[in-house]
């Protein structure tokens, strides 16, 4: 907790701080997640700046109180304008004994650590793996420690109310949510209004929720449990409107945007997976939008059908994670032949096979730059933030309509789950992409070529005339007829690499963060960018020369940016995998640049970040 | 009721079309004497009939010798990958309902690799026409066995005798609850022509097995019941509403002994046609057109002809009413939609 003042008198105690971080941990079926979003919706609605950092199984129910079955939801809130959720928490709310193992570690020292007592029973304690008691061993003296009889204090909240045990239990949480507001002098009205919305149609649940939750403010503030409670004023956010959003949710309307910018119906097609079933779910409630989405049998027919509907005229798009890519492959490479206007979705998490489905991880752009067969280039485009989840989905709709192309959109589980405030555009902010399918028969040929972006006409079947057949067999240059004439094959394997590279053209030269030159760039890509340009910033505060740099198009790379790598003494590319954009780098530039990776389902934290960042200065 | 329906794509006018109207541009490479000339010729033949102008009709197809089908029609077309056409036509029909979507597919691309999505395509009621070339064999990698080829089957793949039952597609498509089911092949030109005109007027997916020859890696599958001499007595052409007669004398029968049918002579031990199965195509129960895919050669005649044509909603109807409904009072704002949900403003 970063402090500016302390304020108060001696009865209450008010101090306060510019940064908090909290982290709500529990059992899966502890409603952790939800207890997360309550308490940063109503962090976001008081004007403070927001990062979430949502960590839970992939098991809907593991078994209760046991270690892999932890869920935890981390924000951080901030007075400042902050990137990342938070390196470690300040606040530590532990439900049960395995959450308090999993989650201690990274609670700082002398850090608040709120835990349910009653939970602390030796069945418990031994599925967590302790011998003994932490609560009463002095093994917690380090921290802050109140313990509270949560699961009692909502049984005694609910006393009068008809319900069963097992109902009145599942309340505990808005128990632990109401002290934590308590702690931050936070008011329960936006809570209220959800629990209004939410369970409208069940008043005693309803009622419930709402006692509960005014009982653990309560029960917090005439305990006096906490001797001092902090405050959180306002983020100094340049003016405007905001709301709250995750990267999921801001790709769903930037998709629907786009869609309403070229004036094209928007298709859907999709196969439930994790962490990228957010976006079939948003996109299905906006068929009040003319959105066409299609739950399809598998990941193939998801893809095939985007190929179908942008053939008839749609923007054809594709949501999946990194396996439902592997199966979208094939279907890719009959896109890239056909030159058609998709885009697939990938919202990466932890690899290889089913690898880690809910922990997120960058270890698929290899896979979207390479991974299919012959040489088929597609445009790679990846967002750095939650909020920017809208931005580039317009970019890759953009890039698609415009160049007749497949388009990856690179996201990961860490900004398609995570929050944070996003100003929200104006219309007139957009970029301007209405397209034209080609009417006129005359002189038509299916694989012609505008001058400029190298793309083929849009000729959708209906339109009269322009009757002709595309497919995955090599293309004759200009007719489509199919051709295996080995000099025809030779120059449109080039002239579809070449019509890639000449995005570049079209899309921003890469910005620095720092000096534009120095001793250490680090270049980063994607949902990295908040860690990263906070670190940075930090290291030049210190007084290192170093800056940054974020890729937010990965194929073709921005103009500049070979320009940009020569201008520092040392690259680092800071990534969630093994060094696959380093590979790019080292090959297409010539440069000796270094590899910052992490691995672990994890983002990188700040801290991480600097101390790697020294070893190279 | 269902082929009074309008169909996607076709025209209110007289368009007077020829079936050369529909020859494309460019030359055809299916080996001499294959089945799949009679397809494309027959298909030619009947698209004028159905009025609808080239511009509304794309022909999508996989891989595979049926799946060059498109490049020799003069519509709009689309060679998709193996097995996976349903999911492409499935996209373009979703995107315009106005469109005449086929899809031409074999038994090893539409069987085999692309398995699961013929079951769905079928489940969802596509209006889309899918024409099964099952010609019991891989053609276009050269003559291993197919997902329908004979149990025992010898081929490069199976030198010992494939060790695979077949699969019936006619089965998988009424399991499938397909709305239009049918059979025909590829030397009966005229009942080609008439069963392909049939599942073209279905509003609905229909599915069309064709049996078909593969000259050159599987001649002959089909002779026993197709050459003229035999034809009569070893084919049974179902007809709506009609007993199930078949035979050169037009004295055999199918009769239903309990649960199975069995192969009377109509005047032997007082057999009349009054005692016949009586063929009901629009029956909503699949159970009568699943039995009579379970005829086989040689202990009984091969049905062929329409075994179930049912109406139901289409996906691509459902699909648009729900757009309605969603549109009832009007078409989103996406300016609305933007400044939805909790927002609040920083001075």
């Amino acid at each position: 907790m970063s402090s500016t003042a302390i304020l108060g008198n001696t009865e209450e105690k008010i101090q306060e701080v510019t940064s908090v971080t909290v982290r709500f941990a529990g059992d899966s079926g502890d409603g952790m997640q939800l207890t997360g979003t309550q308490f940063t919706n109503t962090a976001a609605l008081l004007g403070n700046d927001i990062s979430t950092l949502p960590d839970f199984p992939a098991e809907i129910r593991a078994p209760q109180g046991s270690l892999p079955g932890v869920s935890g939801f981390q924000v951080n809130f901030s007075s400042m304008d902050i990137r990342t959720p938070g390196d470690e928490p300040d606040v530590l709310v532990a439900m049960n004994p395995a959450a308090l193992k999993v989650n201690l570690p990274d609670l700082h020292e002398g850090g608040i650590l709120i835990v349910n007592e009653n939970e602390f029973i030796k069945a418990n304690l031994d599925k967590a793996g302790y011998t003994s008691n932490p609560l009463t061993d002095g093994s917690l003296k380090g921290y802050r420690l109140i313990s509270i009889p949560i699961t009692d204090l909502t049984y005694n909240a609910l006393a009068d109310v008809e319900m069963t045990k097992r109902n009145k239990e599942r309340c505990k949480n808005f128990f632990a949510l109401g002290i934590v507001f308590a702690l931050f002098d936070r008011p329960l009205e936006p809570t209220y209004r959800w629990i209004e919305q939410k369970f409208g149609a069940k008043p005693e649940i309803a009622e419930a929720n709402r006692r509960t939750l005014k009982a653990g403010f309560d029960y917090a503030d005439t305990t006096e449990i906490f001797t001092t409670h902090y405050r959180v004023r306002k983020a100094s956010l340049p003016p405007g409107k905001y709301r709250k959003i995750t990267g999921n949710e801001a790709a769903a309307l930037g998709f629907v945007a786009a869609a309403e910018l070229a004036e094209r119906p928007l298709f859907y097609g999709s196969y439930p997976i994790t962490p990228a079933s957010d976006i079939l779910h948003e996109l299905s409630r906006l068929k009040n939008f003319g959105v066409k989405s299609f739950q399809a049998e598998d990941e193939i027919a998801a893809m095939g059908a985007a190929i179908g509907a942008a053939f008839a005229g749609h923007i054809g798009l594709t949501g999946t994670s990194g396996p439902g890519v592997c199966l979208k492959s094939e279907a890719i490479g009959l896109a890239v032949m056909t030159e058609l206007p998709v885009v697939i979705v990938n919202v990466q998490r932890g690899g290889p096979s089913t690898g880690l489905p809910t922990k997120t991880e960058q270890s698929d752009l290899l896979q979207a730059l390479y991974g299919r067969n012959g040489e088929c280039p597609v445009a790679v485009v990846a967002p750095s933030s939650p909020s920017d989840c809208f931005n580039m989905a317009v970019e890759a709709v953009r890039l698609a309509v415009t160049f007749m192309t497949p388009v990856f959109y690179l996201s990961d589980g860490y900004i398609a789950n995570g929050a944070e405030p996003w100003k929200v555009p104006q219309l007139s902010e957009l970029p301007a992409m209405k397209q034209v399918l080609r009417q006129d028969p005359t002189g038509f040929l299916p694989y012609e070529r505008d001058e400029q972006t190298l793309s083929r006409p849009w000729a959708v079947p209906g339109t009269p005339g322009l009757e002709h057949r595309i497919g995955g067999l090599e293309k004759q240059h200009r007719t489509g007829n199919v051709s295996y004439d080995p000099a025809n094959h030779d120059f449109m394997v080039r002239l579809r690499a070449e019509k890639i590279a000449r995005i570049a053209n079209v899309i921003p030269d890469l910005a620095v963060e720092g000096d534009p030159e120095g001793d250490l760039l680090i270049l980063g890509w994607g949902g990295t960018y908040g860690a990263i340009a906070t670190a940075t910033e930090e290291l030049r505060r210190q007084g290192y020369r170093v800056s940054n740099a974020h890729l937010r198009y990965l194929n073709p790379f921005p103009r500049n940016l070979g320009d940009v790598l020569k201008r520092f003494k040392r690259v680092a590319v800071a990534e969630l995998n093994l060094g696959q954009l380093n590979l790019l780098i080292r090959g297409m530039f010539l440069v000796d640049s270094v590899s910052i990776n992490k691995v672990a389902g994890k983002p990188f934290k700040i801290s991480e970040l600097i101390a790697r960042c020294k070893a190279l200065l | 009721m269902t082929e009074l329906l309008k169909l996607a794509g076709a025209s209110e006018t007289p368009l007077n079309l020829q079936r050369t109207d529909f020859i494309s541009d460019q030359e055809v490479r299916w080996c001499p004497g294959c089945g799949d000339y009679s397809i494309l010729f027959q298909v030619q033949s009947v698209l004028p009939k159905l009025n609808i102008p080239r511009e509304n009709l794309v022909f999508v197809s996989g891989i595979g010798c049926s799946s060059r089908f498109p490049y020799y029609m003069n519509t709009y077309g689309f060679h998709t990958i193996h097995g996976r056409a349903p999911t492409i036509a499935t996209g373009i029909k979703v995107a315009n309902p106005d469109l005449s979507v086929w899809v031409i597919t074999g038994d090893g691309d539409g069987l085999s690799i692309g398995g699961n999505h013929f079951i769905h395509v079928m489940r969802r009621n596509l209006d889309v026409n899918v024409l099964l070339f099952n010609n019991r064999i891989y053609g276009l990698t050269k003559g291993q066995y197919s997902p329908t080829s004979e149990f025992g089957k010898k081929t490069k793949s199976s030198p010992m005798g494939s060790i695979e039952r077949p699969i019936n597609p006619l089965c998988m498509a009424i399991a499938s609850e397909a709305t239009f089911v049918a059979r025909s092949i590829d030397v009966d030109t005229k009942h080609l022509a008439a069963t392909i005109e049939r599942a073209a007027r279905h509003k609905g997916v229909s599915f069309v097995e064709i049996y078909q020859n593969c000259n050159i890696f599987n001649d002959g599958a089909y002779k026993p019941i197709s050459d003229k001499e035999v034809r009569a007595d070893n084919m049974l052409y179902l007809e709506h509403g009609k007993p199930m007669i078949f035979g050169k004398d037009r004295n055999k029968g199918i009769r239903l002994n309990g649960i199975k049918p069995e192969v009377v002579t109509l005047g032997e031990n007082g057999v009349t046609a009054d005692d016949l199965l009586v063929h009901d195509e629009n029956a909503e129960d699949p159970t009568l057109a699943y039995l009579l895919t379970q005829m086989n050669f040689p202990e009984f005649p091969v049905p062929m002809g329409v075994f179930r044509n049912v109406f139901k909603p289409t996906f691509e109807e459902l699909t648009a009413q729900q757009l309605e409904v969603a549109q009832a009072r009007g078409r989103g704002s996406l300016e609305k939609l933007l400044n939805s949900g909790d927002t609040w403003v920083i001075e």
